[in-house]
């Protein structure tokens, strides 16, 4: 355990600074929804009736774009020979960096994105719900985009491929999470949406590992 | 512990082109191994091969220890290769002291590492600023930090100064002596007794 909780340290201390880290993460998230007012009208109805699902898309880009180098600056620079030599298994080295990615971007953004849903006229009793579920569809967004960048390790143009392998795979969450948000703000049952949500995120951290590990693998191989 | 390296037969492609085929040689504890030939050979493919990070064509890599060819991998080699493995935004120290405790070292003992080779003044600078011989002595100083057997090097010497080829000549020796292999790919002889291993000639 001891060399995972090092790596760990470190996926910290680099996410950070990859792809600007959580403060550039966050400003896309507040830019990218102040866009919606603008292009459909002030008027509060429409506006409320979509926050939630603004709020987890948004979120889905914005972790998009910081997942685009996790794997391609250690195979760029030969760190990835050296985390595939270690002790610990190419599948916890995997883990570990998307855990780490979760922790400095995907958390900052759960709590940026209730903010971002009730400037958009969602009620404020639906912030807790909100944080939960972008927490939950954060890590699974995450395991889903480590996936994607790893496959798209050995080729150019990562950022287009990885949006194509990984948007259609998040479809899931972004419907379980809305449908959850949406339940909780009527008054409807909504531990069914969350529960789904919460299943698919830990399938995600469960099985996208050994597809991370394989792709790389096969981008040093 | 490793006792020995077997490659039997082995065989590399690249690229659908074939590097090498039918290449035999074996390197026991205490013994240094040049790989020598022309550039595009395929030295660095043979040592990713034995390092596990590439599937030879045809062939077998024989890792003789107490260890399977996985474990024997997995923590008992070091592959030193023509990328540093180096964030240039992160100090040296901390890169040096991440690798250290990745392979199972200790801090004392990379912090020595970096003193040997010659890298206390230049530990607290961001490894970018580094020329390419401070980078590769501060790759070399996790040969030190973190103990393992088997070192499969790429051209080890050729950014080094001469103090630093007599340096590592002095760190070969000692891992030798104490049981350890070298495998090196290499253009200029290195400063050890080896064998010779000449492929795609």
């Amino acid at each position: 355990m001891r060399p995972l909780a090092v790596l760990f340290r470190r996926e910290v201390s680099l996410a950070w600074g990859r792809g600007g880290g959580p403060l550039l993460a966050v400003g896309f998230l507040i830019a990218a929804v102040t866009l919606f007012p603008l292009a459909l009208g002030p008027a509060p109805g429409p506006l409320a009736a979509v926050a939630a699902g603004v709020a987890f898309v948004v979120l889905a880009l914005a972790t998009l774009l910081t997942l685009e180098r996790l794997f391609e600056r250690d195979f760029e620079d030969g760190a990835l020979d050296l985390l595939a030599l270690g002790v610990p298994p190419l599948e916890a080295v995997c883990a570990v960096k998307v855990l780490a990615s979760w922790l400095v971007v995907g958390a900052p953004l759960a709590l940026a994105a209730p903010v971002a849903a009730i400037a958009l006229g969602e009620p404020l009793a639906a912030a807790p719900m909100i944080f939960v579920t972008t927490l939950l569809a954060g890590l699974a967004f995450a395991f889903v985009g480590g996936a994607g960048a790893a496959l798209s390790l050995a080729s150019r143009r990562g950022g287009a491929l990885l949006a194509v392998i990984v948007l259609p795979l998040i479809i899931p969450p972004v419907i379980f999470g809305g449908a959850a948000i949406g339940a909780f703000a009527g008054g409807l049952e909504w531990r069914t949406g969350l529960a789904l949500l919460a299943a698919y995120a830990l399938a995600a951290a469960a099985l996208t590992p050994f597809a991370m590990a394989a792709a790389c693998r096969n981008a040093l191989g | 512990m490793i006792a020995s390296v077997r490659l039997e037969d082995l065989a590399v492609e690249r690229g659908g082109r074939m590097l090498f085929q039918g290449l035999t040689a074996a390197v026991g504890t205490g013994e240094a191994l040049a790989v020598t030939g022309p550039n595009g050979a395929g030295k660095t493919s043979l040592l990713r091969a034995i390092a596990g990070l590439l599937a030879p064509a045809a062939g077998r890599i024989v890792f003789e220890g107490p260890e399977d060819a996985g474990e024997a991998r997995r923590g008992g080699l070091h592959l030193i290769g023509h990328q540093d493995g180096l964030k240039g935004a992160r100090t040296a120290r901390e890169e040096l002291l991440f690798q250290a405790r990745w392979g199972g070292g200790n801090d004392p003992a990379a912090l020595a590492a970096a003193e040997r080779l010659g890298l206390t003044r230049q530990l607290d600078l961001a490894t970018r600023r580094l020329s390419a011989g401070q980078k590769r002595r501060l790759a070399l100083a996790r040969l030190l930090a973190a103990p393992r057997p088997l070192w499969l090097l790429d051209e080890p010497l050729s950014p080094l100064d001469a103090a630093g080829r007599v340096l590592m000549s002095e760190i070969l020796s000692q891992h030798l002596a104490g049981g350890g292999l070298v495998i090196a790919a290499a253009h200029d002889p290195l400063p050890v007794a080896t064998r010779r291993l000449e492929i795609g000639a």
